[in-house]
């Protein structure tokens, strides 16, 4: 591909000096438009093939001869329905969705607190303690969900959704953490002088005067969580064991997957319901998760 | 509370509230702070974390706390042709799957870099394969790769004519060993092309019009500009793509769950079916603690690895 490109633009390079061959139309639509759409038809394709799936009627799913694959003659909700009355599918949105409440409420109240005292309180140390909490973020869960499920059971919230409340916070309150910090430092210390100045207490400032400065972190912050809980796989595993309580991305891998016969119309409806939470909250606030990924990695 | 504060400043200078006080108390406000963050880190992660290494050397099964047992586990880990499996599939997946997502993601970036219509629309949905849940993804990739109905067999056989049989995604090791690894790479190079772009934007443009001016190629201003400028970004989002690769789980225990014949199993994935459905907490342990010595080097390879050039260009020019 890349060979073909550069033929044309030896052509346009003896009409013009090199830099102005970028302009030509027939080489911008070699080197940007057609690697551009190559990606996002690799990168959209499994979730086409993931909802054309959910709507298709088995017998157009398991017979490729009579129906183009790519589209649906006659779609049917029948997947979808099944998932919703005959399974405890309901059930486990909204247990995915109380835990993901949760553990984001959670991690928002403990960084922001963090995230204030070592930014803004400025004691000795207090960059080792933001050092710290950066390098738990590094510690992935394939290394602690072994000896964590043993501390689950010694508290005695084995399968408990209280057990994910509590455990998620542990990756999200170092990321929203670092986060905040990096909001707090864009709010102007001036601020806080002049109330201090006028008598304000600590916890004032933050209520009255840093808290409603940084809601757009505190948004960018809530979202990632939210989304990341949502996502959460290994922990809800190993942590969760009777139906009906576990999360949608559990659930539907141990409890739908059954026999040796894939119902494939239904696990792909599952994907699809179970990736619309995420993907509604994320289409409408594309800005501030584009904003806290550059953001956090930037810091 | 706050009116008395605020408005009778002199008064609430002599008697204010205890309670105020306290709260307004700096070493005491700073321990209140950071209590929760602290205590839930505290708990949840450094106490388990401990608990692992200590588990890694007892013989404790579920149910059963075990005694001590020295390097028992990881002597038995190391006769064991499985854990030399997953040990091996887990550098292959993370070396393989790193630059694919890197070359691919850094291409990705250098593409949204230009101007064209509908650019933020386009960035926005490129980022969906990360936002999506890996294993619902993950979901679609194994009907992807269904053996008798697979999307990419119709088009290769039906369509194209290329092949005569249906590709054979997961029934042998090799295939399945990379697919997991393409859809790896499908799942990381939003992240790292969004993160890399978010790079590229603060290198300032005034920096290329002085290389063309000097008369620079295309490839001479990547190579000479946008490369070493990208260093320090590139070093931290490569240590947590290295980091979080290898340590996957997701992936592999949604499409293969290690199989066929073991030969997919990630040190994750071996180290859950020992330790939480085998039972045999002390060797999943175990399993899960010999990450750590590959993660501690890969980090540091590609942290200081990369980073040095920081160093070379000076620590303002960050």
């Amino acid at each position: 591909m890349t060979d073909s490109a550069v033929q044309p633009a030896v052509a346009d390079a003896k009409a013009a000096p090199d830099t102005m061959a970028w302009d030509s139309g027939l080489r911008r639509l070699m080197m940007i438009y057609l690697p551009l759409g190559c990606f996002v038809l690799i990168l959209l394709f499994p979730f086409y093939w993931m909802a054309i799936t959910s709507f298709k009627p088995n017998a157009e799913l398991m017979n490729y001869k009579d129906h183009n694959p790519f589209w649906i003659s006659s779609p049917t909700l029948a997947h979808i329905k099944h998932l919703l009355f005959n399974t405890a599918y309901p059930h486990w949105l909204w247990t995915t969705m109380l835990v993901a409440i949760g553990s984001t409420t959670l991690s928002l109240v403990a960084s922001t607190l963090a995230a204030y005292a070592i930014e803004r309180l400025r004691f000795r140390g207090s960059p080792y303690v933001g050092l710290g909490i950066y390098l738990a973020y590094l510690v992935p869960p394939s290394i602690l969900f072994i000896p964590l499920a043993t501390v689950v059971v010694q508290f005695g919230l084995f399968d408990s959704p209280m057990a994910l409340i509590l455990v998620y916070p542990t990756f999200l309150v170092p990321f929203c953490t670092w986060l905040l910090i990096g909001y707090f430092k864009s709010i102007p210390y001036e601020l806080e002088e002049c109330a201090l100045v006028d008598g304000a207490t600590r916890l004032q400032i933050l209520r009255r005067i840093t808290l409603p400065l940084a809601v757009p972190g505190l948004i960018s912050a809530g979202i990632f969580s939210f989304t990341l809980s949502w996502n959460e796989f290994i922990y809800a595993l190993a942590f969760i064991q009777s139906g009906a309580n576990k999360t949608v991305p559990v659930a539907i891998l141990t409890e739908l997957v059954t026999g040796d016969v894939y119902q494939w119309g239904a696990l792909m409806a599952g994907s699809l319901l179970g990736s619309l939470p995420v993907a509604i909250f994320y289409s409408l606030f594309v800005d501030y998760y584009v904003s806290s990924l550059t953001g956090a990695v930037k810091e | 509370m706050s009116i008395t504060a605020l408005s009778t400043h002199g008064v609430a200078a002599r008697q204010p509230n205890w309670l105020v006080r306290l709260f307004d108390y700096k070493p005491f406000l700073i321990v209140m702070c950071l209590a929760p963050a602290i205590g839930l880190l505290t708990v949840f992660l450094t106490y388990p974390l401990g608990l692992g290494i200590w588990l890694a050397f007892t013989d404790t099964t579920i149910g059963r706390s075990g005694i001590y047992v020295g390097i028992e586990n990881f002597q038995y880990l190391l006769t064991d042709s499985l854990w030399w499996n997953a040990v091996f599939y887990s550098v292959l997946y993370t070396a393989v799957a790193t630059f694919g997502k890197f070359a691919l993601g850094f291409w990705l970036a250098l593409l949204l870099n230009n101007h064209f219509p509908f650019k933020s629309i386009l960035r926005a949905i490129i980022l969906l394969p990360w936002i999506v849940p890996t294993v619902l993804s993950a979901l679609a990739f194994w009907w992807i790769y269904d053996p008798q109905f697979s999307i990419i067999s119709y088009l290769l056989v039906d369509v194209l004519h290329w092949r005569d049989s249906n590709v054979d995604f997961l029934g042998s090791p090799w295939p399945a060993r990379f697919s997991l690894i393409a859809a790896n790479i499908w799942r990381g190079i939003p992240f790292v092309a969004i993160s890399l772009l978010a790079g590229l934007q603060t290198i300032s443009p005034s920096l290329y019009e002085a290389a063309m001016l000097d008369g620079a190629s295309a490839w001479q201003r990547f190579r000479y500009i946008t490369f070493p400028m990208m260093m320090p970004i590139l070093a931290i989002v490569m240590t947590f793509s290295i980091i979080f690769t290898f340590t996957d789980f997701q992936l592999v225990y949604a499409i293969t769950r290690g199989g066929p014949g073991n030969s997919t199993h990630l040190l994750a994935t071996l180290a859950f079916q020992r330790g939480i459905a085998g039972g045999e907490l002390g060797e999943g342990a175990a399993i899960a603690v010999s990450m750590i010595p590959f993660l501690v080097f890969a980090t540091l390879f590609s942290y200081f690895g990369l980073a040095r050039r920081k160093w070379q260009q000076g620590e303002s020019n960050d």
